[in-house]
């Protein structure tokens, strides 16, 4: 039967049957896909576990790879950051005003979870982890939600067996059915109301974003005054070499390549006169700065060592850490990969250089 | 120079809090009567004597600079960055119906890829005769279709679910474009492949996603896969812009943009439903109960007047006034729609620009003399199945307030005697 209802359901069908068996000429257009290929792309997981790979991780890895990867948005209880997605909590809400949707509370198969783990997560670094790593990850949100004690191993073997909670609390679109008394070809047109008061003004909540792109473009196009940075006390950071005696003025054609590599960046770091702590600490003066500057910002602890050290960011640091974060800053609260290419990395520098 | 004012548009600030008076705004916006001879006219004016730019001057052009407000806008509260986020289509400073692809609403899950026609490949797999690949240049050698199709967001007007929230229709109804897409139909591609190994169609599926980071992948019905579903490589008769999904990305008419799926890259004829995050955790529509409805692809009939609204007051005072605004429906052609001045106790029929198009946008007016009466205006769009766009308590009644998806009540502006106008709920 079909999947879903259609006024014009017999038509359609009509049309597909005839269409089926007398399938057009080929045009002898593209090539045949190579196992391989098939097999590079193919990765979605269904509900009957079709897709999923061989492999298992348990709940305490997952605790491990989910602090180094996750928390950074999802929060280390997978309880969220800022406005990123809650992961846990939420139970018994749905009916309530403003339910908390989490994979707990809300979704009904397991195997969503893992597919998109796998496939898109984490972000700014999608297809990173490894099947066993997912396997623990999505143990690890499980026992994030009271859904599997802290020794649970998930695997292949046992995937189907867990029991999402609100498996059954969906409901194929219903509404033909439930709404079909908006099929009224021939509504009120005259007296169809007594009295029309107004119940609610959008004004009175004034969440509407300001009109100011004009202004704002203007105000682009003003030169950007940039103090010389002061020079970088000597630093202890293995990378930091001998700092700049003076820094020369900043290149601002290299600093507006950085602005675009800097989009990278955006989704954790502000900069500028309203930047705000996002998951990453405002980078105002980050350049020729002490580690941790932000002195409201909860950086990592390897970070707050080096900080107390008297590491200081000079482009060498910032080249290495740019690289590899993960090999800079062993423990890291940040998730991106880093940059590949040497010149985006110098024009993000720049970049930064132009907010001190 | 007059002209210089109108480059900088009206703040809904300024205008609000009264700087830009009615008094003011009809002087510049009407031709002044009986103050003498107009300067405009009377005097030799620079551009009448001079000469303009060149033909090299602008080999695509971008318009012009007096148009700088017209442009999409974010509502930076509602995600937590701009790089999985949408914008908004500026509806209210639009005629006509086909929606320039600069300023047509973006939605990405993890930002807009710059993906080349030489990097690009479109594999089909799963229950076919033969999976194929096929580069950018083989889709262009198949036979070809040019249709007009809406895209809206599911969540178009979903921030209204629990009260007049957001002021401009811009940012209530902006999550919708209309363009005319020329590709290749879904149905082609399949046939190419050969549906052979898949059997029996009628429970067939399709999967599809895009080579962005976030993939999007959505599951169809083979029945609507082999109805009208387009793999489209042009829009409004150019290349899709990066953040429409260049180089090729689907057309899936009627049914919600996110099932447009950008940046296309593989098409997976299933036995299933993948239930990918896409269609469980999001685009399922909570209702009051606690039960949320799944698989509600198709976008109800709806309307909205686009001028008179809050981001496009009456400026120029009283007498001869265009109401207008955009109809559309995913289940066929809008046959006609409806026009309240009054909050819903009378309507009138208001004039198409043209006959409703399956699944498109149509454009509709109404010629008014406005005397500076409050008016509370509504609009009501009727489809060519016999649906009628509810009110948002009609709405409500059927699905309580937290559906966020799928939201096709009737809006009002409250437009004020000044001519000024908001966003609004009525009884």
């Amino acid at each position: 039967m079909s999947k879903y209802r259609n006024l014009a359901l017999t038509t359609a069908m009509a049309t597909l049957m005839a269409a089926t068996p007398a399938f057009a000429d080929k045009m002898g257009l593209g090539r045949p896909a190579l196992p391989e290929e098939i097999a590079a792309w193919n990765l979605d997981v269904s509900p009957n576990g079709d897709g999923l790979p061989v492999g298992s991780g348990d709940v305490m890895t997952g605790e491990e790879v989910f602090a180094e990867h996750c928390a950074v948005c999802h929060g280390d209880f997978a309880e969220g950051v800022d406005n990123w997605p809650k992961l846990a909590g939420g139970m018994d809400t749905l009916d309530h005003d403003d339910p908390l949707k989490t994979v707990g509370s809300y979704w009904p198969y397991l195997s969503t979870a893992w597919d998109y783990v796998h496939r898109s997560m984490p972000f700014g670094n999608a297809q990173t982890m490894s099947v066993d790593d997912t396997y623990a990850i999505v143990a690890y949100i499980l026992f994030s939600n009271d859904l599997v004690d802290d020794d649970f191993v998930l695997s292949n073997e046992n995937f189907l067996d867990v029991e999402m909670p609100n498996a059954g609390g969906f409901i194929i679109d219903d509404r033909e059915t439930a709404e079909k008394h908006f099929w009224n070809p021939e509504p009120c047109m005259s007296n169809c109301k007594d009295s029309v008061e107004i119940t609610m003004r959008a004004t009175v909540l004034d969440v509407t974003p300001e009109e100011e792109g004009a202004d704002a473009a203007a105000a682009q196009a003003e030169p950007v005054q940039v103090a010389a940075a002061e020079p970088a006390p000597a630093a202890l950071a293995p990378a930091a070499a001998t700092a700049a005696p003076a820094a020369p003025a900043i290149d601002m054609a290299l600093a507006a390549d950085g602005e675009n590599v800097f989009k990278k960046c955006k989704a954790c770091h502000q900069v500028g006169d309203d930047a705000k702590n996002k998951t990453g600490p405002v980078l105002n003066g980050v350049v020729g700065a002490k580690f941790g500057h932000i002195e409201d910002f909860k950086y990592s602890k390897p970070l707050q060592e080096m900080a107390e050290a008297g590491a200081v960011w000079d482009e060498a640091s910032l080249t290495a850490f740019l690289t590899k974060p993960r090999d800079y800053i062993k423990g890291t609260k940040m998730s991106f990969a880093g940059l590949k290419k040497e010149d985006d990395i110098k024009a993000v520098i720049e970049y930064l250089k132009t907010f001190q | 120079m007059t002209t210089e004012n109108k480059g900088k548009g009206t703040s809904r600030r300024s205008f609000l809090t009264g700087a830009a008076a009615m008094g003011a705004g009809a002087v510049t916006a009407t031709v002044a009567k009986g103050a003498g001879p107009d300067p405009l006219i009377a005097e030799k004016q620079a551009w009448a004597m001079a000469t303009g730019d060149g033909v090299d001057a602008t080999p695509y052009g971008l318009p012009i600079r007096f148009e700088s407000d017209v442009v999409r806008r974010n509502v930076e509260w509602l995600t937590a960055d701009t790089i999985s986020s949408i914008n908004f289509t500026p509806i209210h400073a639009l005629d006509g119906t086909i929606t320039p692809q600069g300023c047509a609403f973006e939605r990405h899950h993890s930002g807009a890829i710059e993906l080349a026609k030489e990097d690009y490949r479109l594999m089909i797999n799963g229950l076919v005769d033969t999976p194929l690949v096929f580069s950018y240049a083989d889709l262009e050698r198949f036979p070809r279709v040019t249709r007009t199709y809406f895209c809206e967001c599911a969540a178009n007007t979903g921030m209204e679910w629990a009260g007049a929230q957001l002021n401009g229709a811009q940012f209530t109804h902006g999550m919708i474009h209309n363009m005319e897409y020329t590709g290749v139909t879904l149905r082609t591609l399949l046939e190419e492949a050969g549906l052979g190994a898949a059997g029996d169609l009628a429970d067939k599926w399709v999967y599809v996603e895009g080579a962005d980071a976030s993939s999007n992948g959505r599951s169809i019905p083979m029945e609507k896969a082999l109805d009208d579903v387009l793999v489209a490589f042009k829009a409004n008769g150019e290349a899709l812009r990066k953040e429409h999904g260049y180089p090729v990305r689907l057309v899936v008419p009627g049914w919600e943009g996110n099932m447009w799926v950008k940046w296309l890259r593989r098409i997976e004829v299933t036995a299933q439903a993948i239930e990918s995050r896409e269609e469980t955790s999001k685009y399922t529509d909570t209702l009051a109960n606690g039960v949320s409805r799944k698989w509600t692809w198709v976008m109800d009939a709806k309307s909205v007047i686009t001028s008179p609204s809050p981001q496009a007051p009456i400026t120029h005072g009283h007498g001869p006034l265009v109401i207008t605004g955009l109809a559309w429906s995913g289940r066929g052609a809008i046959t006609g729609v409806d026009i309240s001045l009054d909050g819903g106790k009378n309507w009138q029929k208001a004039r198409l620009a043209a006959d409703g198009q399956d699944k498109a946008l149509t454009r509709f007016y109404l010629d008014i003399n406005w005397q500076g009466e409050d008016m509370l205006l509504q609009s009501r769009a009727h489809d060519s199945t016999g649906y009628v766009q509810p009110s948002k308590a009609q709405l409500r009644e059927v699905r309580g307030l937290n559906s966020i998806y799928h939201n096709n009540c009737i809006q009002t502006w409250h437009v004020y005697p000044t001519g000024e106008a908001e966003n609004v709920e009525v009884s």
